[in-house]
């Protein structure tokens, strides 16, 4: 496989070639192109998630501003750049400028290496629908969001303010652990591609996405990526029951706006970013590929798929939003250092043993599955050797050291109260006297009557 | 492409290395400068952080992305993260103290540090002087100076190196695990929940329970609103000593008022039971303490 790749290469020039040889025109409009990108589907974005959210919910969502209320959001926007700018008395003046532009530039970068599509003519000028193919494009994107984070951190911290540092520091945490899951989730995706570059990852999904082929590779990066995010239910950095804004509480105008659009174009990016590295990027799907002898795997047919993918996983983000409460911080972090990592990398050592096992060892596929399975159920079967835990039964009450009285372990609640006893005790008396009564009603009716009267006038 | 591959083994600099390194070499040394001099320890942080990015994009420059970006994802994406997050938690208001710990320790300091830069320096150029350049591996190819290259070398040629340092690395790693962590069995550890109620209850608190907790007013619902007790007196182990309440002030002042009144309006009823017997009730207690 690799052989002719590099074959290719040397017959045709390469996608990184062909990309270095852009004119500066074509390079200006590419990245006009991206920036406007950007900022379109943060506005489609923060709509779409309040429809989506909305009808989660049984609401109708927005539907004032503009065509079915789909400008909303620009309508916000434009508010939110006149609005009066406070600043904190409190706060680290350069610092407090700092955070949300490394945030919101930063999170643009990650756009440059994701291929939305192969080889197309544009304005007589051949090239590939990406910015630039770097060996290392997969870095990239992680590099930018490891930097992003700054803007949060600092901008918890110059506020000088408790709940916003607070933020800060959960932010920290968060993405030093996710992002340790999401680079050892990438490793088996880089193992199969050989190579870290965005382009070269597609191509070698032509067979099949690494979805379906590394499946626990994909769950646990899209956990990691919902967590490097900061989204629901991994939004700790500003859970706004608990820190009221989190780290962006004392931001207001524009500052505030380029915070919420950096988190909107860091869900865009990454979204691309999973579809390239797990759904096959810009490829169309299987029976519409299979069409016309791969039509449309060319010319601009890949941008829509590509687009579709995309979309499929902001939805999944606004899906998780709409269903999931938040996670306490004790179990985020359980999760990301005992789970996801530990995972993580026991399927690493599988994928890479199995690889080794399947080039050097020149062992085939059947006989890999049928030892495989067989080292699988030893392994059950030993495990029915650990015995059970035991359970201590104690009948002692604890009294936490108090004298207080606490009720005997086996005490017997009485079926009826009292209160119910002494009433059929009543009743049974007044039925006695009844029945009594019906005995000798001939002699004593006169009296009754005369009593029922006097009850009457009373 | 070749030509720009032939002039480098050649050891000549290209212009646009030459342009990007006259920016980025002060940007590096003046992050550096900045780590040193300033007050803040955040601030200093960020210095830092300007300096390894500087020279994570040097190493893009010189055709070794992947060390470039390591450099950006390892250094300033998760050390240099993990040093913010430590300083955070220190507090905000660290700035540095002036006054010197160690008597002489700023002279010997910087008689070192010059003396340092002087050996590095020097030996520096020494070793770097009539040298051939390597020739240039190509990025773009997986055996060249990307990580398929970059692995080759570490798990063949330097692989005692690699592993000790990892063994290294561990060993400080777990070192720091044992040193911070406090043992649950030991005296200086956290006490649970259960053990602190058993020992309040046992007398080893002046308090058996926990301080009460702030009132709330239909008005507020802040932690500066005190508790009231049945006689309407402020609790006074209901307020924080750190948190400065108006509330309690006033409710305080309130209060000695009533108090004050209420002793007035005693003694005026005395007064007049003495001046006239039994003859009315017109300067009730009431009228003087709805004022």
């Amino acid at each position: 496989m690799s052989t002719l790749f590099l074959a290719q290469a040397q017959q045709e020039a390469s996608r990184a070639e062909v990309l270095a040889d852009d004119p500066w025109w074509l390079v200006l409009l590419k990245v006009v192109v991206l920036f406007a990108f950007g900022v379109v589907m943060t506005l489609f974005m923060i709509n779409w998630e309040r429809k989506v959210v909305a009808r989660m919910q049984h609401r109708v969502g927005p539907n004032r501003v503009g065509p079915g209320g789909w400008l909303q959001s620009l309508a916000d926007g434009l508010k939110l750049a006149f609005v009066e700018e406070i600043i904190p008395d409190g706060a680290d003046r350069k610092v407090y400028w700092l955070a949300p532009v490394i945030s919101s530039t930063t999170a643009f970068v990650g756009f440059a290496v994701l291929p939305f599509g192969p080889k197309v003519t544009i304005f007589g000028e051949e090239t590939y629908l990406q910015l630039v193919d770097l060996p290392v494009g997969v870095l990239v994107v992680l590099a930018c969001s490891a930097v992003g984070v700054y803007g949060i951190v600092l901008g918890g911290w110059a506020s000088g303010s408790p709940y916003p540092l607070l933020g800060a520091l959960r932010s920290a945490a968060q993405v030093i652990s996710y992002e340790i899951a999401m680079g050892l989730s990438l490793v088996a995706v880089i193992l199969y591609a050989q190579s870290l570059s965005t382009g070269d990852i597609v191509d070698a999904q032509q067979n099949g996405w690494f979805a379906l082929l590394l499946f626990p590779s994909f769950v646990i990066f899209v956990i990691a990526m919902v967590g490097e995010t900061n989204r629901a239910p991994f939004d700790l950095p500003e859970a706004e029951s608990e820190l009221v804004g989190g780290f962006h509480t004392e931001y207001s105008s524009l500052k505030f706006a380029l915070f919420f659009l950096a988190e909107y174009v860091n869900m865009v990016v990454l979204s691309g970013f999973a579809a390239t590295l797990f759904l096959g990027g810009y490829m169309a799907p299987w029976p519409i590929s299979a069409i016309g002898d791969g039509y449309f795997n060319t010319g601009w047919w890949p941008v829509l798929w590509f687009l579709v993918k995309m979309l499929a996983f902001l939805f999944f983000y606004i899906w998780l939003r709409g269903t999931l409460p938040r996670f306490r911080y004790d179990q985020f972090m359980r999760l990301g250092w005992k789970v996801l990592v530990p995972v993580s990398l026991a399927w690493v050592v599988l994928i890479a043993g199995v690889r080794a096992l399947r080039t050097d060892g020149n062992v085939g596929s059947t006989e890999i599955v049928i030892f495989g399975g067989a080292a699988v159920l030893l392994i059950v079967l030993l495990t029915l050797l650990i015995p059970e835990r035991k359970v201590e039964v104690t009948d002692r009450i604890p009294l936490a050291g108090s004298g207080f009285p606490v009720p005997p372990a086996d005490l017997e609640v009485p079926e009826k109260t009292p209160r119910q006893l002494a009433l059929e005790k009543a009743e049974r008396k007044r039925k006695r006297l009844a029945k009594a009564g019906a005995a000798s009603t001939t002699s004593s009716s006169a009296s009754a009557d005369k009593e029922g009267s006097d009850d009457g006038d009373a | 492409m070749s030509s720009m591959v032939l002039a480098q083994a050649a050891g000549e600099v290209s212009t646009g290395e030459a342009v990007t390194f006259w920016i980025l070499g002060p940007a590096a040394l003046a992050g550096g400068l900045g780590m040193i001099f300033s007050r803040s320890a955040v601030h200093s942080a960020l210095w830092l952080v300007l300096s390894m990015l500087s020279l994570g994009v040097l190493y893009m420059v010189q055709s070794a992305p992947f060390l470039g970006f390591t450099q950006i994802i390892v250094y300033t994406g998760a050390v240099m993260m993990l040093f913010l997050f430590a300083l955070m938690m220190a507090g905000r208001e660290n700035a540095d103290s002036v006054v010197e710990v160690l008597r002489g320790q700023r002279v010997l300091a910087a008689l070192f540090g010059i003396g340092f830069a002087g050996l590095l320096v020097a030996g520096v150029t020494r070793a770097l002087t009539n040298v051939t350049p390597a020739p240039q591996l190509d990025p773009n190819s997986p055996t060249g100076g990307g990580a398929g290259g970059l692995g080759r070398l570490i798990f063949t040629d330097y692989l005692f190196g690699f592993e000790l340092t990892a063994i290294l690395l561990i060993v400080a790693a777990l070192a720091g695990i044992v040193l911070a962590t406090r043992d649950r069995r030991n005296e200086g550890a956290k006490k649970t929940q259960k053990e602190l109620v058993e020992a309040r209850f046992r007398g080893e608190y002046k308090r058996k329970t926990p301080f009460p907790g702030p009132g709330v007013f239909a008005t507020s619902n802040s932690v500066a609103t005190p508790a009231l007790l049945p006689d309407g007196r402020v609790a006074p182990e209901s307020l924080s000593d750190l948190i400065e309440s108006t509330t309690a002030a006033q409710l305080i002042a309130k209060h000695e008022r009533l108090a004050v009144a209420a002793e007035d309006a005693k003694r005026a009823e005395q007064a007049k039971a003495l001046v006239s017997g039994s003859s009315g009730r017109e300067g009730s207690p009431g009228e003087e303490e709805a004022k």
